[in-house]
């Protein structure tokens, strides 16, 4: 009973937090003096730019926008994977070599997409140097990165210019990311979550075996890589490791912290359309779908595994912190596959075939809060093919947010929706197909099939969850993973930018009692069936095959 | 409570005096399905299959399927050999669903045929008499070589060999053959309206000296046959964009197909290639791409039915998301013509001075209401013992109304001046001849605007005498067209020469929105680009010269066959009955155009759900996903062919709606979209499981298993 309570409690914050984030993030990405954050922070915002050799001026195209974000982007992935494939010695105790060139490459590619995806153990093969320089470092930039798309695309598609990517990262992390991520790790670090360069400690365990200890900063670590959907464990364990995830407190404010932003940024979409109520339903379909899995999850996860009821009763406790439970690890999955977030507090392997199709469905809807800044991005394509769909059935040319929908628009939507079939489903065929590769599954059956597809599914999806047991150490698994996660994050935000950098020019037209208004019930009951239907058709085959056939084999 | 007599809310097809209208392009019907099913063979032809892309695929997949009959082991034996038999009967069922299909789309193009082959006869080849520019007599020629600035000489029992503008002569001509109106018309030079003539129709008497304006091949009916028939048939922009995400679709299904069966082999578990064929074309959306060329011929051929003829597709789409009309009272609101009620006389003036005066001022005042005039005098002749009408007309001149001076009149021979017009123009003409304006003018002018008339004052040289009262007749029946388009979201402005007045009761009485009194040519360019720049689609209606810009500035202009060459040439449709208020059918075509298309995509992706729970459980029945086939299929083959033969049979049962088009009611965007979605969009959930589970029950019958 507890653990439900304590889900509802965490969505209701999500949706109050929502409305106020959502205005301070409105307040940060419209072009109007901030008063009360400006003094302090201007200065430091125009040396920076300055610094960049930007003026500040908005983009003037879809290109002129793109170009920077790209080019940011590989310095910064440059630089991180020159760090972790060559880790000096410095802030480096333990003396861990340079990382593997293929593992090196994978784990750039994916902390830089805000993935997260982890083939390492981190407290194995990782310093402070490469942990905080190289994937911190990342952890906000990437964040930053994906909100300044996502406000880049809110804003075109609300018929405003793009905006200056630059003066967008900067304001990310200056006013929302690091001021954030400050707050929550001051919170972590009184609920008892370390933050400290000291050495490794040895201690003696109670059987009286030798062990070191490897302490960090994990509390501002942590808090980044809740806040900004990250989700890269300083540990291999994740947020099951009690240096990331000590309490129950935590676990709540961590979860919180997951869906904050994306939250936030749906709230901050209806202030810059001028409609608070498109974006209140909006943000109450998409808790509704989130609330709806989770209860899925859930009720799974409590119901515990038939195929043990002969031994054991209750709940599936298979691969759960103790701490936090069966219908809390549930939630929590379905939190972090939603969010993209990523993190886990549990084994994703071991949940029921029912919680591992939730899993599996949020990661290919990709928007019941999604990536930060992308994942209302691609709610709002979703709104585009729903309007497409049945706006031509009022008997006008679509209608969406007062422009018309197109033939541009239908291109560079439907090409979001062919990203996943070509870099979750392609890979898993091929790898599936090839035997050599095959090495790493360690479930047979449908369960396999779901470990590959789950695997691909997490980073096309820019999530970063695995589920665990998968060999994916090797170049195989690092190489064709690194495309899924390229394919992933920057084709569809080109789609989504050069959307809407044309959407921004289209005449708008006023309402009248012939549009397709989407701010009503209705519409957003369209768009839910619409959301599942895509969602669904393209993977329903796939769902069949993993955790369908698995919970067949199970209960039947 | 009373029943209303069953009537249409919105008509599809004309009513009342259109309908019982003949129309002379009727297409014949007859043949056209045996020529239609003979096409369909003709166009499995890849080369005109690979066009639509959703389509092509069945047909790459037919033929997979037909190696797969001829050579069953070609793909595999065992297990992914499902047998000759079974292979044949899915091949079958793929042919059939591309012949179906062909087969809608040759019906449409057979019956744009037809209409195109009517539209042709109108014009055959004719002999013309070119008129040598020189000035040197005059050759033969076949009136193909016609080029626009040629001119040509018709007489008597000539055919009018191409669209032009008369230049010289008075004749009658029969346009029956296009627009279905018996009755001769008059045609002669330098007028505005009876200006133009069409090639095609009939001189009678007389003869004409026309200076050709279109080119062979580019005239009107050149454009409209090419229209109807497909031919030069561009796809408009909701096309384009429907057909992209109908491609993206069946690529994300190829994907999603084509990648099972190395994550089945995985499980062990057979994947047959026809199987997966099977699974591939039911999902990809094949009634909606197998139809979607079917619904824009035949919205065209609709168009056409109407005895309009349209320029392009686009415009009769972009009709569907007009916001705006723009319509003249005149001949749109009110019946034709006004005609003088009663004289109203003023300043002490008997009737019998006013109705001198006036009969004086509409001597040569050929119009309607100027002919209504003279035919008042002589009825009130016998009610009041008029004088004799000493109206001097002999040397007298006729004054033209113009728009600009907005009065007409007669300058007689004795020097008086006698004039009739807008009560503003009339009051500055008296002061211009150093008159004195009546006290009660302005009172007797309000009485009659406040009944919706219009009131003409009559005066000669600086002495007003009263007012005429011109009765305005509302057409019957316009007012529940105006709610209509209210409902549709359509706002309605009416233009008029009245005074604001009239104007406004006229704008009351018949329930438009909006409407600018005394209004010049200027003010409908100005009126259109207002509602433009509010990001409006205008439509708007016109027949004279002064209207060729605001037709071409509006977003669909419709000109009246009647008008001017000029009005038509900057229209997007020309409208051969001449009836204004077509504009209120054309819109109802262009949005069934994209409800039709728009419920059919719902209710091609909305099938899938049921094909997906009659495939899968059949195609994995190993890995225990039989609970999923929550139809009780009788067998995994069974559910296949039942699934394959649905989604063939689906597309000829769609074939009637998408060439009739989806019922257009007039609601709101919300009501229309409820009402759709719960149709086609519900319906396309729940149809396929009834119709698969049909299918199944009459298959096992046979004994299928």
């Amino acid at each position: 009973m507890l653990s439900w309570f304590l889900a509802a409690l965490t969505l209701v914050v999500v949706v109050l937090t929502a409305v106020p984030l959502g205005r301070h993030l409105w307040q940060v990405f419209d072009d109007r003096p901030h008063p009360g954050w400006d003094p302090w922070l201007l200065p430091v915002e125009s040396a920076l730019m300055r610094w960049i050799g930007d003026r500040g001026q908005p983009a003037t195209s879809a290109w002129a926008y793109l170009q920077p974000f790209l080019i940011a982007n590989a310095c910064f992935g440059g630089v991180a994977f020159a760090l972790l494939a060559f880790q000096p010695a410095w802030l480096n105790p333990l003396g861990w070599p340079g990382m593997r060139w293929d593992t090196a490459l994978h784990t750039a590619i994916s902390f830089v997409t805000n993935t997260d995806q982890q083939h390492y153990t981190p407290e194995q093969s990782l310093g402070p140097l490469a942990q905080l320089g190289a994937l911190q470092f990342l952890m906000y930039v990437s964040a930053a990165s994906g909100l300044a798309v996502g406000f880049a695309v809110i804003r075109g598609l609300c018929g405003l210019p793009l905006g200056n990517f630059h003066q967008q990262l900067i304001r990310s992390l200056t006013r929302v990311l690091l001021p954030g991520s400050l707050l929550l790790a001051v919170l972590l670090l009184i609920s008892g979550v370390p933050m400290t360069l000291a050495e490794p400690l040895p201690i003696t365990t109670l059987e009286g075996g030798r062990q070191l200890l490897i302490r960090g900063p994990v509390a501002l670590y942590e808090a980044i890589k809740q806040l900004g959907e990250n989700g890269g464990g300083y540990y291999g364990a994740n947020s099951a490791h009690p240096f990331e995830n000590p309490n129950g407190l935590t676990n709540l404010v961590s979860g919180w912290a997951m869906l904050a932003i994306p939250a936030a940024t749906i709230d901050a979409f209806g202030r810059f359309l001028g409609n608070r109520r498109q974006s209140t339903v909006l943000l109450l379909l998409v808790t509704g779908l989130i609330a709806a899995g989770a209860a899925l999850a859930m009720a799974a996860e409590l119901g515990g595994n038939p195929a043990l009821g002969e031994w054991i009763s209750g709940p599936n406790l298979e691969g759960k912190e103790l701490r936090f439970g069966a219908g809390l690890t549930a939630f929590w999955a379905t939190l972090t596959t939603g969010s993209m977030t990523g993190a886990v507090n549990g084994a994703m392997d071991s949940l029921m075939p029912l919680a591992n199709l939730v899993t599996l469905f949020n990661l290919f809807l990709q928007v019941v809060f999604g990536g930060q800044g992308t994942g209302v991005a691609y709610l709002l394509v979703f709104m585009v093919l729903a309007v497409f769909l049945t706006g031509l059935m009022v008997g006008r040319t679509p209608e969406f947010l007062g422009r018309k929908v197109e033939k541009a628009e239908v291109v560079w939507s439907s090409l979001v929706l062919l990203i996943h079939p070509l870099f979750v489903l392609l890979p898993a065929a091929v790898t599936m197909a090839g035997a050599d590769a095959l090495a790493g599954i360690s479930n047979p059956g449908p369960q396999g099939i779901s470990q590959v597809v789950y695997e691909y599914a997490s980073a096309a999806a820019n999530n970063g969850s695995g589920m665990e047991g998968l060999g994916d150490g090797t170049p195989w698994w690092n190489l064709t993973a690194s495309i899924s996660l390229l394919g992933g994050r920057y084709l569809p935000i080109v789609a989504l930018v050069l959307l809407a950098d044309g959407f921004a020019r289209k005449p708008a037209l006023p309402p009248g009692p012939g549009t397709l208004r989407t701010d009503t019930a209705l519409f957003t009951g369209v768009l839910a069936v619409v959301l599942l239907i895509l969602g669904a058709l393209t993977f329903f085959p796939v769902l069949a095959l993993g955790p369908i056939a698995a919970g067949m084999a199970l209960f039947s | 409570m009373t029943t209303l007599p069953a009537q249409p809310i919105f008509p599809r097809m004309p009513r009342g005096r259109r309908d019982q209208r003949r129309y002379t392009p009727r297409p014949r019907q007859k043949g056209l399905v045996r020529r239609a099913a003979l096409q369909a063979f003709v166009k499995l032809d890849p080369r005109i299959a690979v066009r639509n892309p959703v389509m092509f695929v069945v047909w790459c997949g037919t033929v997979v399927c037909l190696l797969a009959t001829g050579m069953p082991n070609l793909f595999g034996g065992g297990a992914e050999n499902s047998g000759r038999v079974f292979n044949g009967l899915i091949s079958l069922t793929l042919l059939a669903t591309l012949l179906f299909a062909n087969f809608a789309e040759a019906l449409a193009e057979g019956r744009g045929k037809a209409q195109a082959d009517a539209l042709r006869r109108t014009q055959a080849r004719t002999q013309a008499r070119l008129l040598d520019p020189q000035g040197g007599g005059e050759r033969l020629v076949d009136s193909s070589m016609l080029r626009r600035g040629d001119v040509v000489m018709v007489s008597a029992g000539d055919t009018i060999p191409a669209d032009g503008e008369v230049i010289e002569g008075v004749a009658s001509v029969d346009e029956s053959a296009i627009t279905g109106e018996s009755a001769p018309v008059l045609k002669e030079a330098g007028s505005d309206v009876a200006g133009s003539v069409t090639g095609g129709t009939r001189i009678l008497s007389d003869q004409l000296t026309i200076r050709i304006t279109a080119d062979p091949g580019k005239g009107f009916i050149d454009r409209m046959i090419a229209l109807v028939e497909g031919a030069e048939r561009t796809k408009t922009p909701n096309e384009i964009a429907l057909t992209v995400l109908l491609a993206v679709l069946t690529q994300v299904f190829l994907i999603a197909v084509a990648t099972l069966p190395p994550l089945a082999a995985y499980l062990k578990e057979p994947t047959p290639v026809v199987t997966l064929v099977a699974l591939l074309v039911a999902l990809i959306p094949t009634t909606i791409g197998g139809l979607l060329s079917a619904i824009g011929i035949a919205g065209m051929d609709r168009v056409a039915q109407f005895n309009v003829i349209a320029t392009s597709g686009r415009a009769v789409e972009a009709c569907g998301d007009i916001n705006t009309l723009v319509l003249d009272k005149t001949g749109t609101i009110t019946l034709g013509n006004r005609l003088a009620e009663e004289f109203l006389p003023v300043g002490g003036h008997s009737e019998v001075e006013l109705a001198q005066v006036a009969y004086g001022a509409s001597a040569f005042d050929q119009t309607p209401e100027g002919r209504s005039i003279a035919r008042l005098v002589e009825q009130r002749s016998s009610v009041v013992p008029f004088a004799s009408l000493p109206v001097a007309l002999d040397g007298a001149s006729g004054i033209e109304f113009s728009a600009r001076t907005r009065m007409s009149g007669t300058d007689a021979a004795d020097g008086s001046e006698y004039r009739k017009g807008a009560v503003e123009a009339i009051k500055g003409f008296v002061r211009s001849r150093g008159g004195t304006i009546p006290e009660d003018l302005d009172a007797t002018y309000e009485q009659v605007s406040r009944l919706g008339g219009t009131p003409l004052a009559v005066c000669r040289g600086g002495t007003i005498f009263g007012v005429i009262y011109l009765k305005d007749i509302i057409k019957p029946g316009i007012r529940e067209r105006f709610d209509q388009l209210r409902r549709m979201g359509i706002r309605t402005v009416m233009l008029t020469g009245d005074n604001p007045i009239t104007a406004g009761v006229i704008a009351r009485e018949a329930g438009v929105d909006d409407f600018i009194a005394e209004a010049t040519p200027e003010d409908k360019i100005a009126v259109i680009e207002g509602e433009q720049k509010l990001g409006k689609l205008v439509a708007m209606t016109g027949d004279g010269s002064n209207d060729a810009p605001a037709l071409a500035q509006a977003n669909v202009g419709v000109a009246m066959n009647s008008g001017t060459q000029a009005a038509k040439e900057a229209a997007n449709m020309v409208d051969l009955d001449s009836d204004p208020t077509k504009l209120i059918d054309i819109v109802t075509i262009g949005k069934q155009l994209l409800i039709t298309r728009g419920a059919l995509t719902t209710f091609s992706v909305a099938n899938d759900v049921a094909k997906y729970f009659a495939i899968l459980p059949a195609l994995f029945a190993g890995i225990g996903l039989g609970p999923l086939n929550l139809m009780g299929l009788a067998s995994p083959r069974s559910a296949i062919l039942s699934a394959m033969v649905f989604n063939a049979v689906i597309i000829p049962a769609l074939v009637p709606l998408a060439l009739k088009g989806v019922e257009f009611r007039p609601l709101s965007a919300e009501q229309l979209l409820r009402r759709n979605l719960l149709l086609y969009g519900l319906g396309g959930v729940i149809t396929p499981f009834v119709g698969i589970k049909a299918i199944d029950l009459a298959i096992a019958a046979l004994g299928f298993r």
